[in-house]
């Protein structure tokens, strides 16, 4: 069973691992955005750990809720609304359950990834989060073991994104161009399912 | 690196500080990021809110005032502001006419500017919401995010704030916003590339000799890369450009604008260029503005702007403004 705690270490971890790779995803990001994707979740993510620890919300999913405000309120860009509704739906579609199965949660990141979808208009090819995403929740089974398979789709799916061209987002505007670099967003979707692979281990 | 600033991470509320000692009419919430007209609420007025990341200064704080935005929400550098900025600003200049978000069409601008709309419509404000995309460069399809919004965004917030100036009610003053939109074409270039704070280094690579025609404000490519052009050449393609999407069958507007690192020696010497193809093409140019307006750090290039007008937008265009970027008639 996950409780609070897993998912506060989980976002925790999340922020550590976000601040190691900043450098790496800003410069995935100068290729084909405009250079802050690492910047922006650094500063998301800081917050949200420093939420965390001021709030401590006793539930799965108040602690998902409250870290996706908490992204919505302070990273900007296109990630802010974007992490934020990830992590702000799959927190209520856990409920108020002290602990959840590994399956509920499972099925909760599926409607928060489902959520995500639909704000951006975006689906699975177009060289965006979504590529990390939905192989990763699709992976995602009835036990904490699945974490580990939902961890390798995500990677291969941000690897994928390279020969992709981009539809949505500001890489789209680069047409053609695009093609060759990884998607930024893809690739911080994929630290976030390993963290999480990681946490559970 | 060589940047006038103390760290990447405050340079935006640095910034702030010093705009808030130079304009004493201003209200600006350093924490908060938010920039408002000192009189704010203004009774029975309708109010404008824009924003958008920073770094294309003066847009969108250097209009903030009589005539113009009643308060602009700055995000960080190239990063669009976050939906608590734009509904604390709606929620100060709201005089109960309603309040209109001036949205770039940009995906992180549009999604916060949406979640902002549900938390101030939630505190009883009556919004409407106009979204400016005027670039021509890159063309709107299924496929694509659609075009972007970027020196008609000075002509919206100059016009619809004159509107709403005269006391024109909400549904008046986001059809005449829509409207300016409508008439407006844009097309950019880029000489070099500009430098974020947080990444120290050039957003693109443009080797010397060579210019990107097309470029968007956060040094996003456009069409081509050519070798090197006259301002004669880069004037005859980029007004082409626009006159090709929206050929104008009246008088129009006219942006020269400089990305940050032009000087206005070379931008008054595209201005001549540019009226030239008008004259050349036929078009009846109303009024033109030359100079800095919608930049892009310290990218150095331009954009060109055109807004068809018919006689009430030239009136309103006309009409008094007293911003610290953009005064005139008063």
């Amino acid at each position: 069973m996950l409780d609070a705690d897993f998912f506060r270490r989980w976002l925790t971890a999340a922020a550590v691992c976000v601040d190691r790779e900043a450098g790496r995803l800003t410069e995935l990001d100068s290729a084909i955005g405009d250079a802050d994707h690492g910047s922006n979740l650094q500063r998301g993510f800081a917050a949200v750990t420093a939420v965390l620890e001021k709030e401590a919300p006793q539930t799965p999913g108040a602690v998902l809720t409250l870290a996706g405000r908490q992204l919505i309120s302070t990273v900007g860009g296109a990630s802010g609304p974007l992490y934020g509704t990830l992590l702000r739906r799959t927190g209520k579609a856990l409920g108020e359950d002290a602990e959840v199965t590994p399956g509920r949660f499972a099925e909760a990141l599926r409607a928060g990834v489902a959520a995500v979808a639909q704000l951006g208009g975006a689906k699975a090819g177009d060289k965006t989060m979504l590529d990390a995403l939905e192989p990763a929740v699709a992976a995602l089974g009835d036990t904490t073991a699945s974490f580990a398979a939902a961890s390798e789709a995500a990677e291969r799916g941000a690897l994928a994104t390279v020969p992709m061209q981009a539809r949505k987002g500001r890489a789209s505007y680069l047409g053609e161009r695009s093609i060759g670099h990884q998607d930024p967003g893809a690739t911080s979707s994929a630290l976030l399912i390993t963290t999480l692979a990681e946490v559970s281990s | 690196m060589r940047m006038l600033i103390n760290v990447p991470e405050t340079v935006v509320a640095d910034a702030l500080r010093g705009m808030a000692a130079a304009h004493p009419e201003l209200s600006v919430d350093v924490e908060n990021r938010v920039i408002v007209r000192r009189d704010a609420p203004v009774a029975g007025k309708v109010a404008l809110v824009s924003g958008g990341g920073s770094g294309h200064e003066p847009l969108h704080g250097g209009f903030v005032g009589p005539g113009m935005l009643s308060a602009a929400c700055p995000g960080e550098v190239f990063t669009s502001p976050v939906p608590d900025q734009m509904a604390r600003a709606a929620a100060a200049v709201d005089s109960g006419e309603g309040v209109l978000f001036i949205v770039k069409n940009y995906t992180g601008d549009v999604l916060n500017f949406d979640m902002a709309a549900e938390l101030a419509e939630d505190e009883g404000v009556r919004l409407a919401k106009v979204l400016v995309n005027d670039d021509v460069a890159v063309t709107d399809s299924l496929y694509t995010a659609g075009r972007r919004g970027t020196g008609a965004t000075l002509f919206v917030e100059k016009i619809a704030g004159a509107a709403a100036e005269e006391g024109a009610p909400l549904e008046r003053v986001e059809a005449i916003a829509r409207q300016v939109n409508q008439n407006s074409r844009s097309f950019g270039v880029a000489l070099s590339a500009g430098t974020t704070p947080a990444k120290g280094s050039p957003t693109f690579d443009l080797p010397s000799g060579e210019l990107e025609l097309g470029v968007g404000i956060h040094g996003e490519p456009g069409r081509e890369r050519r070798a090197m052009m006259t301002s004669r050449e880069i004037a005859d393609f980029s007004v082409n450009a626009v006159l090709e999407d929206l050929p104008p069958t009246g008088p129009v507007l006219v942006l020269v604008n400089g990305m940050g690192a032009t000087p206005l020696l070379e931008l008054y010497g595209f201005n001549a260029e540019v009226q030239r193809v008008l004259i050349e093409r036929g078009v009846a140019v109303a009024r033109t503005l030359v100079g800095n307006y919608v930049t892009s750090l310290d990218m150095a290039g331009c954009s060109v702007t055109l807004c068809q007008v018919d006689e009430e937008l030239l009136r309103l265009w006309d009409a008094p403004v007293q911003t610290a970027a953009l005064r005139w008639g008063r």
